[in-house]
């Protein structure tokens, strides 16, 4: 189960981000998960709760934003919504789709309380 | 389709995660803006491992594939019709044992084993720890077997030049299209056992249609590691990208 991995390199990245703009406390991640993306949402949540434990991120609210997936029918030159793979055109059914959104997997941002004295933004 | 809340509509939901406690109180926060890939630790660390596989004209695979397929049994008659060649090496990732490394090794090439544990695939900062202790040599070609899952390793990039997915006309012709992120992930297809086919009701052609469908771009391979039939063409392609990563 990749989500477990995904769940680890998400919370270490908004510790690292965290500890950068000098936070105390962690109120929110937002997490962007495409569609596209090969990551089950309800899986990703599970492990997100269990890697978060005895860090900062324990009381942070996490937001995952899932991302639409799209892509560019190369045949008929269209721009399609794909929900799933294959990638097929509903408009001429070929499968020769390229991808253009769907795929995000990445933090978009943490919110934070603490001091930033002399730090900036 | 959404299938997380089975909601079935165009605009997927957004899930969050409410927690109640002494810090959930927003009132005097401030938002950073991230904009940060989560898999960017593991994608910078496989660009390293790639430039090192580039520097030292190392052609490193990364075959994938359901448990079953046959990998083990590709590499084991690749080592020995080729090593005569090539100089080959192996990184086998499997949960426990080593007993795939053991096989290889039995073939005269050098091998290593990693074990993952609970985990259900390798990464770059796995296989960097592995390499100065297999040391291959350069010019040389690099195997590494993942472990056996169609899912999670498609995520996974280990800086390999291509990824190898290995499918046996003993599962279903349907398995590239449930499963479709790693036969997106990968360029070359092996289809392998196909010695098989005539006691199967396997469909070749509509494996490799459905597999096309998923990635219109993928090569396929017919083989038997048993009978060696097919292994030829795939050892052509071996020798072609071998001689093309030389001239970069």
């Amino acid at each position: 189960m990749h989500e477990m991995s995904i769940a680890m390199s998400i919370i270490d990245i908004a510790l690292s981000e965290a500890e950068k703009a000098g936070a105390q406390t962690i109120d929110e991640i937002e997490v962007e998960v495409g569609q596209l993306a090969a990551v089950m949402l309800e899986s990703l949540r599970f492990c997100l709760e269990a890697a978060a434990k005895g860090t900062l991120t324990e009381t942070a609210t996490f937001t995952l934003i899932n991302i639409p997936g799209h892509g560019h029918c190369l045949a008929c030159q269209r721009d399609v919504a794909i929900t799933e793979f294959p990638a097929q055109c509903d408009v001429c059914q070929g499968f020769g789709v390229s991808i253009t959104a769907g795929t995000e997997l990445k933090i978009r941002s943490i919110s934070i309380n603490g001091d930033n004295n002399g730090r900036e933004e | 389709m959404c299938d997380s809340c089975n909601c079935g509509g165009n605009t997927p939901p957004t899930v969050t995660i409410q927690k109640t406690g002494p810090h959930s109180n927003h009132s005097s926060s401030r938002k950073i803006v991230v904009e940060q890939d989560i898999l960017c630790k593991n994608n910078s660390q496989g660009e390293n491992n790639r430039k090192f596989f580039q520097q030292q004209q190392i052609l490193t695979l990364n075959l994938v594939s359901s448990p079953g397929s046959g990998k083990t049994s590709i590499l084991e008659r690749t080592v020995r019709d080729l090593h005569q060649e090539l100089a080959i090496s192996v990184i086998e990732g499997d949960q426990q044992t080593a007993r795939d490394a053991e096989r290889i090794q039995a073939t005269g090439a050098p091998a290593i084993q990693i074990n993952t544990g609970t985990g259900c695939h390798l990464d770059a900062e796995m296989i960097r720890r592995a390499l100065p202790q297999l040391n291959p040599p350069p010019h040389s070609l690099l195997f590494i077997e993942n472990v056996g899952n169609l899912v999670c390793p498609a995520l996974f990039d280990l800086g390999e030049a291509a990824k190898v997915a290995i499918i046996s006309v003993t599962e279903g012709e349907d398995k590239p299209q449930k499963y479709p992120h790693m036969f997106r992930a990968a360029s070359i297809c092996l289809i392998n056992k196909i010695d098989l086919l005539p006691y199967l009701d396997f469909d070749l052609a509509l494996c490799k249609e459905l597999a096309l469908q998923v990635n219109p771009a993928l090569q396929f391979f017919e083989v038997s590691a048993k009978s060696g039939e097919g292994l030829g063409a795939w050892y052509q392609w071996l020798r072609h990208e071998f001689s093309h990563c030389h001239h970069h």
